[in-house]
């Protein structure tokens, strides 16, 4: 059975959530791994609480469910917390991404207390960031850099998401995404 | 060849794009909206030639596509759902028309109450119709699908439009990796172009689609189905290329593990690539249980079924589908009546799953497996039964 990758994303109708689970399965297949990534809708609207999955692996695999026991959670809108279980599942060993501007708020504090023992958890401003070098608020692609530093690579590499990245954004801004994208490498603690 | 990202809408849209047909007409809906907004696309920048007749409903897109397939042309459409529900007279048209038109249809549930997630209720529903009709494991599937449906419901033998079915969501929004055929090997596998013997031509006038009353209707609905039979070799050998020409393997109902089975899943579409996964899951512990998945539809190829059922003690049917007030699943009451026929009599545990786009879970296939094994084992059959309904 192939071993697989199981990431569940959490953000809000019209951050780009879906956006961000796509860029994973495309930066995987770049390296020529298999993927399943899809959104989950509820009424098609913004601010809605919304999820988004991403299975990579690299063998082949069939499995086409939701993602209920994650390796690694990903939070782009601090706001859910207190509101989604967004841990809910979450594998012995997995990992905790939350964009936040306050990783010692009480909200992020209690998560993190949390989580199963051995979880590791991390926080970067991908909202600061994004407004800073897309000139947006939208943190579907900064959030990535935050990713790949935390898995070292092994699920995607940095070069994958930039080609990735270069691609989906030919026409619209891939320049601004990618340095998002590379700053949240770098600023992710 | 490389692999690459595309979601189950785009995988199909590319498929059409390959194909490159005469006419396209189709009116966006959930799930379906991506083929028609890309398919566009691709009218707009010029890289297809196609004629993109936009329509004001349902209804006309798939008139317009009788029309033009009664002309002679290539013709694909696209659609789901409550759009499907308002082409329905058309649909039975384009059938009894003998247009070869192909349809992709990101199966969603039907209204109400309104919902726009997967079920593959919306197609099934046609299965009178006359229509061919297919559904997808994956997005590979849908795009090889929809190239083969045209070479399948253009054959003079058959003359029957094709409907090519992807789980709404699941795949019509899910991104895979597919190997895309190019336009070359698609014109080359299914010809360049659309050879119809009898067309609409103002040189060569006839009529299509007249009143046929008591005296021809009868034999007007048997040539329908003496097609729909005649498909089923047609089928069979243009999955047969396909595979020669693209390595990947196509049968109407195909098997995994199933050589030393005592019990099967039986089930459609991207819910076969669940079944999969638990099979992998009970053999890893014992459980002698495999999986057929049908993927042709209509016709229905009870034989190629019944044949894998010979040494089974149970079957367990899975559908993403009801129909209300009847004898059981939609499509295990085919199954049961071709198991009649052959005298055999496995066990049969029927369930019904998903419904709106509800998830079932791997864990709910081994408790659905356990629940049947149980009842076999007791010489029982379990009646149709709603997994995970709410109390």
């Amino acid at each position: 059975m192939a071993e697989i990758i199981d990431i569940r994303l959490h953000g809000r109708g019209g951050q780009g959530v879906m956006t961000s689970s796509y860029l994973i399965a495309e930066a995987a297949l770049l390296e020529n791994k298999y993927v399943h990534a899809f959104p989950s809708f509820g009424p098609e609207r913004s601010g809605a609480p919304i999820a988004a999955f991403a299975r990579v692996s690299d063998e082949r695999f069939y499995i086409k469910t939701e993602i209920y026991y994650p390796d690694i959670v990903v939070v782009q809108d601090p706001t859910l917390l207190g509101q989604v279980d967004v841990a809910a599942g979450l594998k012995e060993g997995g990992i905790v991404i939350v964009n936040t501007d306050n990783p010692n708020s009480e909200a992020v504090v209690k998560l993190r207390n949390s989580l199963p023992p051995g979880a590791r958890f991390a926080t970067v401003d991908a909202t600061k960031i994004a407004a800073e070098e897309i000139g947006i608020r939208q943190t579907n692609t900064a959030i990535l850099g935050a990713l790949v530093k935390l898995t070292n690579g092994n699920i995607i590499k940095l070069d994958s998401v930039i080609s990735a990245i270069n691609e989906r954004f030919k026409h619209k801004g891939a320049d601004k995404n990618i340095k998002a994208v590379e700053r949240s490498f770098n600023e992710v603690s | 060849m490389a692999r690459i990202a595309v979601t189950g809408d785009d995988a199909v849209a590319l498929a059409a794009k390959a194909v490159n047909p005469d006419v396209v007409a189709a009116y966006p809906i959930t799930p379906q909206t991506i083929i028609v907004e890309r398919f566009a696309d691709f009218v707009a920048d010029g890289e297809v030639d196609t004629e993109f007749i936009t329509v004001e409903s349902e209804h006309s897109a798939m008139s317009a596509c009788v029309g033009a397939s009664s002309a002679g042309a290539r013709v694909f459409t696209s659609s789901a759902s409550a759009g499907l529900m308002l082409m329905y007279e058309i649909i039975f048209i384009a059938a009894s028309s003998r247009t070869p038109i192909v349809m992709a249809i990101a199966n969603r549930a039907i209204s109400g109450p309104i919902n726009i997630h997967g079920e593959m209720t919306d197609q099934m529903l046609f299965r009178d119709s006359g229509w061919i009709s297919l559904f997808s494991e994956d997005n590979q599937e849908a795009h090889d699908q929809t190239i083969m449906a045209f070479k399948i419901g253009e054959h003079p033998d058959v003359l029957l439009p094709v409907a090519i079915g992807l789980d709404g969501f699941i795949l019509s929004h899910a991104i895979e990796g597919i190997e895309a055929v190019s336009r070359e090997e698609a014109l080359k596998f299914i010809g360049g172009e659309r050879t119809a013997e009898l067309k609409l031509d103002t040189k060569d006038p006839i009529s299509i689609g007249l009143l046929h009353l008591q005296d021809y209707y009868m034999e007007a609905r048997a040539q329908i189905r003496d097609a729909q039979e005649r498909s089923r070799q047609i089928i069979v050998e243009v999955f047969n290329e396909w595979e020669k020409l693209t390595g990947r393997k196509y049968k109407p109902v195909e098997s995994y593990m199933m050589d030393d089975a005592e019990y099967a899943f039986i089930t459609m579409g991207s819910s076969a690539g669940n079944a999969r996964t638990t099979v992998d899951e009970l053999r890893a512990k014992g459980e002698k249980v495999g999986l057929i998945k049908i993927r042709v539809y209509r016709p229905f190829f009870g034989d190629e079924i019944t044949k894998l059922c010979t040494n089974l003690k149970g079957i367990i049917t899975i559908e993403r589908a009801h129909s209300f007030g009847g004898p059981g699943g939609i499509f295990s009451t085919d199954i049961k009546s071709a198991l009649f026929n052959t005298g055999l009599s496995p066990n049969v545990a029927e369930y019904t799953i998903g419904l709106g786009g509800r998830d079932t879970l791997i864990k709910d296939y081994h408790n659905m497996y356990y629940r049947a094994k149980d009842a076999f084992n007791e010489g029982k059959n379990l009646p149709i039964y709603w997994w995970g309904l709410r109390e």
